[in-house]
């Protein structure tokens, strides 16, 4: 079903009829998803619809049912979700996962570990190089945080942290693995208003700065509609509309997927 | 640019593991050597294999009664019990000071001189069975409040090592010389052992005299062991699906938050699950003493191990399962020590363990992979 | 009962507990010079009590031999320490380690001093083609993405066995050779003169520990891959398979020397202070090296959240395997050790109800503590088999059953009012993590 892409962007993601299914219930079914390099993407849709779902089956927490994700091309089906995470795609979660007793220096400074620069051994006989790639992994990581403002928070222990930091090192962490592909997993859930303006100016920041292709699942409305350049739809595991957020608001299907049957027409 | 939702099917793409073949052709080489050196063993000597499956279901039904409770209490509050097999042995101990200090396997005969002895035996030993029985269901649920019940909400660590502890407790404290004493105990039989031998006929085997060469022995001892397992499972199909409280406990095991927001005292149902538990897992215990005849205060720490091996084999939490994996547990050991030799018969028990949890971690009956939250 | 006695055990507890921190400290300073020489102050300290001077010795034989033991204790706990404590997987195998480990390495020594060199040379040999064939195997494989973990245990199962039965072959061709250097124990030769000895010992040591090392790679392999609850009831089968072939290893294996149930005697007595100490500070210092590197930051980031660290290109299924590769190697060590002080060795040292010891000693002294683990054995081992031990019996002939009466009892109280363990997360000197500074603007 895919079109030939000589004349279009490549695409960072696509699923073609992505399904899964647990034992009689279909989370995700026949999902076809195409984000293209370096867009801000959004995935929304009622509770239960399948979002999760399908973040999950894209960093190989789950294995399809049936269906294909390829990334950059590549198929990305049956490679352990840390190869999928050293292939380029990072992610956060809908709820907070920080290492809680770890600081916030040492959340940060796993994301570098695939390139460390030193070897266990190194580590272990405490080498000349392990002191120097330590060091530069160090200030690598304290520079990044820097970036995010958080830099004088770097020994706090994570768990001590307000909400809406802890939300900021989860995605500085996210970003700190490199990733082509950035899946953020309802950033906003639990926020004011300040601290969703605030969201909203970190993700355009992270967007242009780390020339990132994102895909954002949110129900926060003002967010996905204040950001993303397109969006797809999902309602009980199925797509129902895809588009730019004007056609979207303007979609009766989704308008009734949301508030109910009838109410399309008010729309 | 709106698209409907597309309505073709979505292609078939094979993505198998690679290699796959080299761990499944190695598992399928074990299981195929296990079937030869059975089915060989089998036809080279029929009575001694039938031999063996006797002595496999008479350990199998006792370990299904233990197994019972492993698998409801880790359904029901994810916890794996160390001290359950603690209690078999309490259940066994409980039956025999009944006996050999109290009489109480013949007191109808002391009430009502007269009685057919037969009688007599069947309703003293019920009696004496019924007493461990409530003692031990005392036991677990006293155990359960003062022990479990606090660390619920604690990391699962917390609690299994309390079980760790609570079952080292009653082995030592039943060991102290005021309490079960640390010896080996002969234990004294409510009622005697009856064997009889199958060959061109069946004869009961007298006193002192050995069964002839080929000949299949049998006791009463395994036949009650087998109804009475048999009976415990059917009380427990009818327990769990016709009865309120069995209801509760299915549940409860569910999501316990939603059990409690639908007027369910979870409390109450954990406690009655933990009881019935126990309850079986002294009847576990009269008759694994009968048939064995000797206890001691470490006597629960194998068969309950095995048990619970039984339960993860046939899928923990699934009360089918527990039962036929004890079968097959008890199988296992049975061949174990009649053709490779009894010391090994533990090792075979924990082997079939590992293999279970490598190939099939959900165990026969288990619940298919659950959606993470 | 004799106050005197109980006041100066009291004290001699409270003098190793400072002891342990004055060595964790006097490592953890700055200052190289002060390092080293304290190190080998604390050795010549306890050497110096332990030696006679004429009838005059400040710590007894009694004393000397729960040295030993707590040297050993502290290796195996701080092996659990590593796999629960850091990597928050719940393993009840650490004894089966130490089992092994132990018989290894009187195996070796034992056949040794008896003119038989093939122990030596067999697991020598066996380590390094093992590690090669388990090195090579794992390169073949990580051209692959996704492997499933029966394929690859049958592979590295196949090459370990290949690999051994090369060694054997290596061992047998190379004894006659070494035979007359030998000698016999009546006629040592040069190969079983003290120095060589004390090589042997060292040799024996360290190959138990690369025993039992491969041993957990084969079995964690598989079994990790579990999920904390089952992969804990494994590794307890996994102690009571051993110990059922301890018992049985001159029947199902081919050990006749080691006498399966009656236990295996005749062991050389060659651990000394020296090497106890030493083996044991190599651990620590191995273990301190570990945890404060990237790799223990990632096996630390396993244990706080599995599904983030997956997230973060973490190779979960390695550093598990990594942590419990790394913490039997510990164990093995001890075992080599202990086997060495004691002389002997009986299975039922190695039933897995003994070998809940470790576990209760690293969740009192403090799961994510190496300083409350190193403390607690220590404490365990002196104040719990030494002291009560003493008082007990005192007490009557039923005593070393109220110690087990005792002890879950503490545990319990433990579990309800402080679950973080004594030291919690705290560390003394040498294993406290370096703060690092915040960056300054220029």
């Amino acid at each position: 079903m895919s079109k030939q892409n000589t004349q279009n962007p490549p695409l960072t993601l696509e699923t073609i009829g992505l399904t899964k299914r647990f034992g009689g219930l279909r989370a995700v079914g026949n999902v076809n998803l195409k984000i293209k390099k370096g867009e801000l993407a959004g995935l929304i849709g009622p509770n239960g619809a399948g979002k999760t779902t399908a973040f999950n089956l894209i960093t190989g927490l789950y294995k399809p049912t049936e269906g294909e994700i390829l990334f950059q091309g590549e198929s990305i089906v049956g490679p352990e979700p840390f190869e999928i995470t050293r292939m380029g795609i990072g992610r956060t979660f809908q709820n907070i996962r920080l290492f809680s007793n770890l600081t916030v220096l040492d959340n940060v400074r796993i994301a570098y570990h695939p390139h460390a620069g030193y070897s266990l051994f190194d580590g272990i006989a405490r080498t000349p190089n392990y002191y120097a790639k330590e060091k530069e992994l160090t200030e690598k990581t304290q520079e990044f945080l820097a970036i995010f403002g958080l830099e004088k928070l770097q020994n706090e222990v994570a768990k001590n942290l307000p909400y809406g930091e802890q939300r900021r090192v989860e995605i500085a962490r996210a970003l700190a693995c490199n990733p082509r592909l950035l899946l953020l997993d309802e950033p906003a859930a639990g926020m004011n208003p300040k601290e969703i303006v605030e969201l909203m100016d970190l993700i355009h920041l992270i967007h242009d700065r780390f020339d990132l292709t994102i895909l954002l699942i949110e129900h926060q409305m003002r967010v996905v509609m204040g950001i993303c350049q397109h969006i797809t739809v999902l309602d009980f595991g199925e797509v129902i509309a895809e588009g730019t957020p004007k056609d979207i608001q303007e979609n009766e299907r989704v308008v009734e997927a949301y508030l109910g049957k009838g109410a399309g027409h008010a729309a | 640019m709106q698209q409907a939702a597309s309505k073709t099917t979505p292609p078939t793409i094979s993505h198998r593991p690679p290699l796959a073949w080299i761990g499944q052709g190695f598992l399928l080489l074990l299981a195929a050597l296990a079937v030869f050196v059975i089915v060989k063993n089998m036809i080279d000597n029929p009575p001694l294999f039938i031999q063996m499956v006797i002595s496999g279901l008479q350990l199998g039904f006792v370990y299904a009664l233990i197994a019972l409770g492993y698998t409801m209490v880790y359904g029901i509050v994810k916890l794996i019990n160390f001290a359950h097999g603690d209690v078999f042995m309490v259940g066994a101990f409980i039956s025999f000071y009944s006996v050999a200090k109290f009489n109480l396997h013949q007191w109808p005969a002391m009430v009502f001189p007269g009685m057919d002895g037969l009688l007599v035996t069947i309703i003293g030993t019920t009696t004496v069975i019924l007493i461990s029985m409530v003692i031990c269901m005392a036991l677990a649920v006293t155990i359960e409040r003062v022990a479990y019940k606090p660390l619920r909400d604690a990391p699962r660590i917390a609690a299994l090592i309390t079980a760790i502890g609570v079952s080292f407790f009653l082995e030592f404290f039943g060991a102290l010389n005021f309490v079960f004493s640390p010896r080996f105990i002969p234990y004294q039989r409510p009622f005697d052992v009856v064997a009889w031998y199958i060959k061109d006929g069946i004869y009961q085997v007298q006193p002192g005299q050995a069964p002839p060469e080929g000949a299949i022995t049998f006791s009463n001892i395994v036949l009650i062991i087998m109804i009475a397992s048999i009976l415990v499972q059917i009380f427990l199909q009818f327990l769990v699906r016709k009865t309120k409280i069995g209801v509760a406990m299915r549940a409860t095991s569910y999501d316990k938050q939603a059990a409690r927001l639908m007027g369910i005292n979870v409390d109450q149902v954990i406690s009655f699950t933990f009881a019935i538990g126990a309850a079986f897992a002294a009847l576990g215990g009269v008759l694994y003493a009968i048939a064995y005849s000797s206890i001691w205060t470490q006597l629960g720490i194998l068969p309950g191990l095995k048990a619970f091996v039984a339960a993860v084999l046939g899928g923990i939490g699934s009360i089918p399962g527990a039962f036929v994996g004890a079968l097959i547990m008890g199988q296992a050991e049975a061949m174990t020590m009649g053709y490779i030799s009894t010391p090994m018969r533990d090792a075979v028990a924990f082997s079939i363990l590992i293999i279970v949890l490598l190939v099939r971690p959900t165990g026969i009956f288990g619940e298919p992979e659950k959606e993470k939250a | 009962m004799d106050t005197f006695f109980l006041v100066a055990s009291l004290v001699k507890i409270i003098a190793i507990l400072a002891y342990i921190y004055g060595l964790l400290w006097v490592m953890g300073h700055a200052n190289r010079w002060v390092k080293i020489g304290g190190i080998v102050l604390a050795f010549a300290v306890v050497q110096l009590a332990l030696t006679p001077f004429g009838d005059f010795q400040i710590l007894t034989a009694f004393d000397q031999g729960l040295l030993y033991q707590a040297c050993a204790m502290t290796m195996v706990a701080l092996g659990l320490n590593l796999i629960y404590g850091f990597n928050g997987q719940f393993s009840l195998g650490q004894w089966g380690f130490y089992g092994i480990g132990a018989y290894c390495a009187a195996d070796i020594t034992y056949r040794w001093i008896n003119g038989d060199s093939r122990g030596l040379i067999v697991v020598a040999f066996g380590v390094v083609l093992v590690a090669l064939a388990i090195w090579g195997i794992g390169k073949f494989l990580s051209r692959y993405r996704g492997i499933p973990v029966m394929s690859s245990f049958t592979l590295y199962l196949l090459g370990t066995v290949a690999a051994a039965a090369v060694a054997v072959f290596i061992g047998n061709a190379l004894q006659p050779l070494l035979q007359p250097a030998l000698g016999t124990p009546e006629n040592p030769g040069w190969l079983n003169s003290e120095i060589a000895l004390q090589v042997v010992f060292f040799l024996a040591v360290i190959l138990a520990g690369a025993f039992a090392a491969i041993v957990s790679f084969l079995f964690g392999l598989p079994v990790l891959t579990l999920g904390s609850d089952y992969f804990g009831i494994a590794t307890l089968g996994f102690t009571i398979v051993i110990n059922t072939l301890m018992i049985n290893s001159d029947t199902i294996l081919p050990f006749p020397e080691m006498k399966g149930g009656r236990g295996m005697i005749g062991i050389p007595k060659l651990t000394t202070w020296f090497w106890a100490f030493a083996f044991m500070v190599l651990v620590i210092i191995v273990m301190r090296n570990f945890i404060h590197s990237s790799t223990g930051r990632t096996v630390m980031s396993v244990r706080e959240d599995e599904t983030a660290a997956r997230a973060m290109g973490i190779d979960i299924a390695g550093t598990k395997l990594l942590s419990f590769v790394v913490g039997s190697l510990f164990a093995g060590l001890a075992g080599g050790v202990y086997a060495h002080y004691i002389g002997f060795l009986s299975p039922g040292t190695f039933d897995f109800l003994v070998g809940f010891n470790p576990l209760i000693i690293v969740v009192f002294g403090g799961l994510g503590s190496m300083s409350g683990t190193v403390a607690a054995s220590f404490g365990w081992i002196f104040f719990l088999e030494g002291l009560l031990r003493v008082i007990l019996s005192q007490m009557g002939t039923e005593a070393p059953t109220w110690r087990f009466v005792l002890y879950p009892i503490a545990l319990l109280l433990l579990m309800l009012l402080r679950p973080q363990g004594l030291l919690g997360n705290t560390e003394w000197g040498f294993l406290k993590a370096k703060v690092i500074p915040l960056k300054v603007e220029k």
